[in-house]
């Protein structure tokens, strides 16, 4: 049974390594192709596989696919397997959906780039690390996956190495990662001297036998590593960072499959968390807090795609915040409608700029709905359904989340409520500049409207396709068929995707198909809980109508009286806006800005930068103590003689 | 030259250490000296030998004749290693020559990798002294007594013997440091390391006679033997001399504090030498280490272990912070060998069987990373062995793409990547530290490693940077050659390093089966 | 009357010391070099009594070894530093800071 499941991701792999060998020769865009429909395969195969297991009974759709014996020294034994379930058949469906989705579109948005064929071999190797992260049977071969994509990841951040921030955020990526990174490892390690295993069965049966305070370390560490991973605080300064990627990327990797990485894993090991009862309030704190936070930074940027990237943090939260809650079914639900609708956002986002000259800041846009009708269209679907309109996918799986986080305790889901709000906020003021408004790109020379963000486009190399900008626009045009294809698709998985997990009765696919994983971790929710399920979801659409209703009057309205300026915090340009500035916009505007700079900047990046810093002054110190005199040398090792001795000595009790 | 005569003498005056049994004036008994159980040294130090006549008898001086020979003495050495661990696979392990040498797995394993540096590192050397001009076979002789000085230190059984190999493979080393003696900064890092090491090995001889005093021996199975049977082993003569070993053991294998000659003689001492050291000499440090503690002193592991965790952090944290802040290519990679050294003894520290393998293992995995790395270093070094400032690697992608792809996979196999050995290499010490619950050491480790992680990919960016012109220029009107030996040398790396890293059973079989042997 | 063997002892580890505290601080590279040969000779007299105190003659054998190996290490390090100092006056170890940081 599911022997295809072989081909999921061997069809990657084969991608990946035709493409080394082929890749130059087939160029731009046939490499591009080779790539596409080997995801597009892969994606076929778990299709096949997903209803496969479906014919099974619902306590037969776990299947290990032995594939070879890794490592087998002694007590070091470690085979290699797939794992195929309801889990990680449904992650893998949505890692190749979405993936050939995005690569579709990259194929026309690397048009005419110099290293086109290289950015499919990473692209494919991507997807063959992913999987391997999604269907190993066992920690060891989940964590290789996961090394792998991070290494894709920071080659494709710093894909345009030309430019020194990328390279720079390539580098803070790698580094921040390694501390998740050794999270991971000593957890594993700990797994292994304790359990003597490192398959996900064999853990979990084996369990029993650890000391609970054993348990709640490893359980602790492995969601440091998933922190490092999905980008949730402190470990989160990587990812907005990770933007200076192509957009394509940013979709696939930093908003649809790679950071939830980190949640997988946390919902691979739900039986591990269910017996380390409090780390799972730690992950439950740890994810309002991102999600509050990340949201809150959100309203203060100027850069499309860093809003999105935020906003990204933000939802992981959410999805954190659901595991610590015990609803890994909400949290998967979520992980699922959030691929869709943010990778939906990014790829217009790219579109915007593949359109716009690379522009990033949004204060340069508006209007652009009516020269880009099909991105507008789709992004506004995405928008809505991120803000948790009803009936859009991001409502159910949002609802689902929040219900689950009342459960737990009220103040979370206050926060999660509140990050709502902003949520509908941030992403109605950017749907509002972006795509309403005025033109005012085409203001520009006169105004010199200044951003906070410079252009980060790509290098100059690859703009010949596009006509020589007269003065410093030419005219926004849509993307080619081939972008939009995919957008309009993910702008019908996103309006519908609520369809999977309708909390009503029988209509609970997700969770009847899940729940074998999680029978024995899930939390069920208490009665009261559920009759309150209503109230709930009523006030969640309040929020969401509040934040857009507040974005409209701040970004619409006022844009009718004043330019868009900060300007519009004057006085006497009418009562209502008046009122709403004073009360939104202002407050709202200084705590962004506040966390996004001093918190982000001094605090955050300050103790990553700091650290560094420490280990640079550090070594200059000691540096000075390689004099380059002999006898000096020869002192330092007579200290050293000196000290073992008399450590010997006094072992002695001389 | 002049100190080789010397290197006929360990076997022969080997008799009458072991001959020296206090049975007044009965006539000496000879023990039986089974050449067979040093096959691979012998081989060597012959080879040696039959290199320093050929160049006295004939005229004409192929060097690459040389290289060649030294080639086929190195793979016959790999071969009688081989066979030797085929007969100990058979007929178990067994002491030869009165005691003195053991031949078992584990002294194999250090066999054979000695066997391979040495292959590998008379390839670098070829086309190197080629274009230094460096006339004379001595880089060759040198490095093949150096190296049988390496395996005697493995197979040693007898702490004089371990001085012994410890000595042949100095005296050689410090020669070999200084053989572009037209270089100031070799001639330099030659004295450094001489008066540093002769100063270390007096203190490591100082420890020897001490053990000697408090057991009565010093034969590595007779003071087992005494330790176990006495009620009350430990006692201050003994544990000073236990110390200062380790004083000697770590000077070889640059622990901090012992490693302060290393980043002054890594960067004066020719790019190749600097690889064989690096490689070689550390192995045969470790070796000897690993077997007097490991072995030997297992009794008095609770006495050694708090200060083997005190030396291990600190090696790891001043290795890999000092190696942040340097701007020479030899220098970074000194400091990182430094560190790599501090890995090794988390090994030690762990004290079980699993960090023996390791450890092992490690050093396996590292001598091809780091002669690789070397390579590459003696390459882009052009004529003068020079440019080893961190900007040369500027844009070597764009020049020479093959070379900055094999220094990536070696530099982030250093750092530890997965996928290669040097993940797993690290993966296995570390896991050995949890398992004896060394779980600061295995934490720091980790962190040292963070670090370590940033100046690999410091260099790796650096060669992905694009050049500016002028750079450009430069590179045009002085083309990097890569001669076919080196390019030899880097690929027997890079595929090691790859290849093993996504099959690794094979050589982690072949380390824990080495230490089940002992 | 015979002394102790500890008398020995210290006495080599005096003179020991005094090697290795010599290389401390002297400048010649010739005199440092002195200084390793009385540590190797405090390290044969601890052999010899040790070995006399033992009753065992592996200790005295152990000296001709450690003689040997000083004697050519005197012949390699006296070969080096004269290639160094060749063209050189004094022969000041604190010259050599070439190579540091």
């Amino acid at each position: 049974m599911a022997d295809l499941a072989y081909l999921i991701p061997a069809l990657p792999l084969a991608g990946f390594l035709g493409l080394v060998v082929l890749g130059r020769r087939a160029g731009d865009p046939r490499a591009g192709w080779l790539a596409t429909s080997a995801i597009g395969l892969s994606f076929l195969a778990t299709v096949a596989t997903f209803f496969e297991l479906l014919g099974q009974d619902a306590h037969h759709r776990e299947v290990t696919k032995p594939l070879f014996t890794w490592i087998a020294a002694g007590g070091f034994e470690v085979k290699a397997a797939l794992l195929v379930d309801q889990l990680s058949i449904t992650m893998a469906l949505f890692v190749t959906g979405v993936g050939t989705l995005i690569h579709l579109y990259s194929v026309g948005y690397m048009k005419g780039d110099e290293h086109f064929a290289r950015f499919f071999v990473y692209l494919n190797l991507f997807a063959f690390s992913m999987l391997v992260l999604v269907l190993s049977d066992s920690f060891l071969f989940t964590f290789l996956g996961w090394e792998g994509v991070g290494a894709c990841s920071y080659l494709l951040i710093s894909f345009w190495f030309e430019r020194d921030t990328a390279a720079t955020a390539g580098k803070k990526a790698f580094v921040v990662n390694r501390i998740g990174d050794f999270g991971f490892m000593i957890a594993m390690f700990l797994l292994f001297t304790t359990v003597g295993s490192l398959t996900y069965k064999e853990v979990f049966e084996g369990l029993e036998g650890v000391s609970h305070a054993a348990i709640v370390a490893i359980a602790l560490l492995l969601f440091l590593g998933a922190c490092g991973k999905s980008a949730q605080l402190p470990l989160f300064v990587w990812l907005p960072d990770a933007m200076e990627g192509p957009s394509p990327v940013s979709a696939l990797i930093h908003a649809a499959t790679m950071v939830t990485a980190g949640v997988y894993l946390m919902a691979r090991v739900s039986p591990l968390l269910v017996e380390a009862g409090g780390a799972l309030t730690v992950i439950a704190i740890v994810g309002a807090v991102t999600a509050l936070v990340a949201a809150v930074i959100a309203c203060a940027q100027d850069d499309i795609k860093r809003v999105l990237a935020y906003s990204t943090i933000s939802q992981l939260g959410y999805m954190f915040l659901a595991v610590g809650s015990g609803a890994y079914i909400a949290a998967v639900f979520h992980m699922i409608t959030h691929a869709f609708f943010k990778a939906l956002l990014f790829l217009g986002a790219g579109s915007v700029m593949h359109g716009m000259n690379d522009e990033l800041n949004m204060k340069r846009m508006g209007a652009l709905r009516r020269w880009m009708p099909v991105t507008g269209a789709t992004f506004i679907v995405g928008w809505l359904s991120i803000a948790g309109v009803p009936p859009f996918s991001g409502f159910w799986s949002k609802d689902d989340v929040l219900l689950a986080a009342y459960d737990k305790s009220p103040v979370l889901w206050a926060v999660g409520l509140l990050t709502a709000l902003l949520t509908a906020y941030y992403m109605g003021r950017q749907v509002f500049l972006v795509f309403f408004g005025e033109e005012r790109w085409r203001r520009e020379e006169q105004d010199g409207v200044q951003g906070n963000e410079p252009s980060r486009g790509r290098p100059e190399d690859r703009s010949e396709a596009e006509p020589p900008a007269e003065g410093s626009h030419s005219e926004p045009h849509e993307s080619p068929r081939l972008m939009t294809t995919p957008m309009v698709v993910l702008a019908a998985l996103a309006a519908l995707g609520g369809l999977l997990n309708l909390p009503f009765g029988k209509l609970k696919f997700l969770e009847h198909w899940l729940e074998p994983v999680f029978e024995e971790a899930e939390h069920k929710l208490s009665p009261g809980a559920e009759d309150l399920r209503l109230v709930l979801a009523l006030l969640a659409i309040a929020a969401g109508a509040g934040g857009i209703a507040i974005a409209y009057a701040i970004f619409m309205r006022a844009r009718r009286t004043a330019a868009f300026q900060p300007a519009l915090l004057k006085r006497g340009s009418g009562g209502f806006d008046d009122l709403y500035s004073f009360l939104v916009e202002r407050p709202g505007r200084v705590i962004a800005n506040f966390t996004a700079f001093v918190f982000d900047a001094r605090v955050v990046d300050g103790f990553v930068n700091g650290a560094a810093s420490v280990v640079r002054m550090g070594g200059s110190q000691l540096r000075k103590v390689q004099t380059g005199y002999v006898r000096n040398y020869a002192l330092g090792v007579t200290f050293g003689a000196a000290l073992l001795l008399g450590y010997a000595l006094l072992r002695m009790g001389i | 030259m002049n100190g080789l005569p010397m290197n006929g003498l360990p076997m022969n005056g080997l008799l009458v250490a072991q001959a020296g049994q206090p049975e007044g004036l009965a006539p000496l008994e000879l023990p039986n000296v089974e050449y067979s159980a040093m096959a691979p040294h012998l081989i060597l130090i012959g080879g040696a030998l039959v290199l320093l006549v050929w160049v006295a008898m004939v005229r004409r001086r192929p060097p690459w004749a040389w290289a060649a020979f030294t080639v086929a003495v190195g793979l016959a050495s790999l071969g009688a290693s081989w066979l030797m661990w085929l007969d100990v696979g058979r007929n178990g392990p067994r002491t030869a020559v009165a005691d003195a040498v053991v031949v078992d797995g584990y002294s194999i394993f250090f066999m054979v990798l000695v066997s391979v540096i040495v292959v590998l590192g008379a390839l670098m050397g070829e086309s190197f002294l080629k274009r230094e001009d460096i006339r004379g076979p001595e880089f060759y002789v040198l490095m093949l007594l150096s190296s049988s000085g390496a395996m005697f230190m493995a197979s040693a059984n007898d702490l004089v013997i371990t001085f012994l190999g410890l000595e042949i493979l100095s005296i050689a080393l410090y020669v070999l440091a200084g053989l572009d003696n037209r270089r100031m900064e070799s001639r330099e890092a030659a004295i450094k390391y001489f008066v540093l090491g002769a100063f270390s090995s007096a203190v490591f001889l100082y420890g020897v006679a001490l053990v000697y005093g408090a057991t009565g021996s010093t034969n590595l199975g007779e003071i087992v033997g005494y330790l176990q049977s006495s009620v009350a082993p430990a006692n201050g003569v003994l544990l000073a001399g236990v110390a200062l070993l380790l004083v000697g053991f770590g000077f070889k294998v640059a622990a901090v504090p012992f490693h302060t000659w290393t980043p002054d003689v890594y960067q004066g001492a020719p790019s190749p030498v600097t690889g064989f050291m690096a490689a070689g000499a550390k192995a045969a440090g470790f070796a000897g280490l690993l077997r007097v503690f490991f072995a030997t002193f297992d009794t008095l592991k609770l006495d050694w272990q708090p200060i083997v965790w005190v030396l291990a952090v600190a090696t790891l944290l001043v290795g890999s912070v000092l190696a942040i802040v340097q701007e020479d290519i030899k220098r970074v990679l000194a400091y990182s060998s430094i560190s790599h050294a501090g890995f090794v003894l988390i090994g030690l520290q762990a004290a079980n069987e699993k960090g023996l393998a390791g450890s092992l293992y490690y050093l396996l995995t590292y001598a091809f990373m780091v002669l690789g790395s070397f390579t590459v270093v003696t390459l882009v070094g052009r004529k003068g062995d020079a440019r080893h400032d961190l900007d040369a690697y500027r844009g070597l992608s764009a020049r020479r793409p093959a070379l900055a792809l094999a220094f990536t996979v070696l530099l982030l196999a250093q750092a530890g990547i997965p996928f290669t050995t040097g993940f797993l290499a690290k993966f296995y010490v570390i896991s050995a530290a949890v398992e004896g619950r060394s779980y600061s050491l295995a934490l720091i480790g980790m962190l040292s490693s963070v670090v370590a992680a940033f100046f690999y990919l410091r260099i790796t960016v650096l060669m992905y940077m694009s050049t500016d012109e002028e750079e450009a220029e430069e590179a045009r009107t002085e083309p990097l050659a890569i001669p076919r030996s080196m390019a030899v040398v880097l690929a027997v790396s890079v595929a090691f390093t790859v290849a093993f890293g996504l099959l690794p059973a094979p050589v982690i079989d072949f380390a824990r089966d080495a230490t089940l042997l002992i | 009357m015979s002394l102790d063997g500890s008398w020995y002892l210290c006495l080599a580890a005096a003179v020991f010391t005094i090697g290795a505290v010599g290389l401390l601080v002297r400048r010649n590279v010739l005199v440092m070099f002195m200084c390793v040969e009385l540590m190797l000779n405090a390290v044969n007299l601890t052999l010899v009594t040790f070995a006399r105190m033992l009753d065992d003659i592996g200790g005295q054998a152990l000296v001709f070894f450690v003689l040997v190996v000083a004697a050519a290490e005197v012949v390699v390090g006296l070969g080096i530093i004269v290639a160094i100092f060749r063209r050189r006056v004094g022969a000041t170890a604190d010259d050599l800071h070439l190579l540091r940081g």
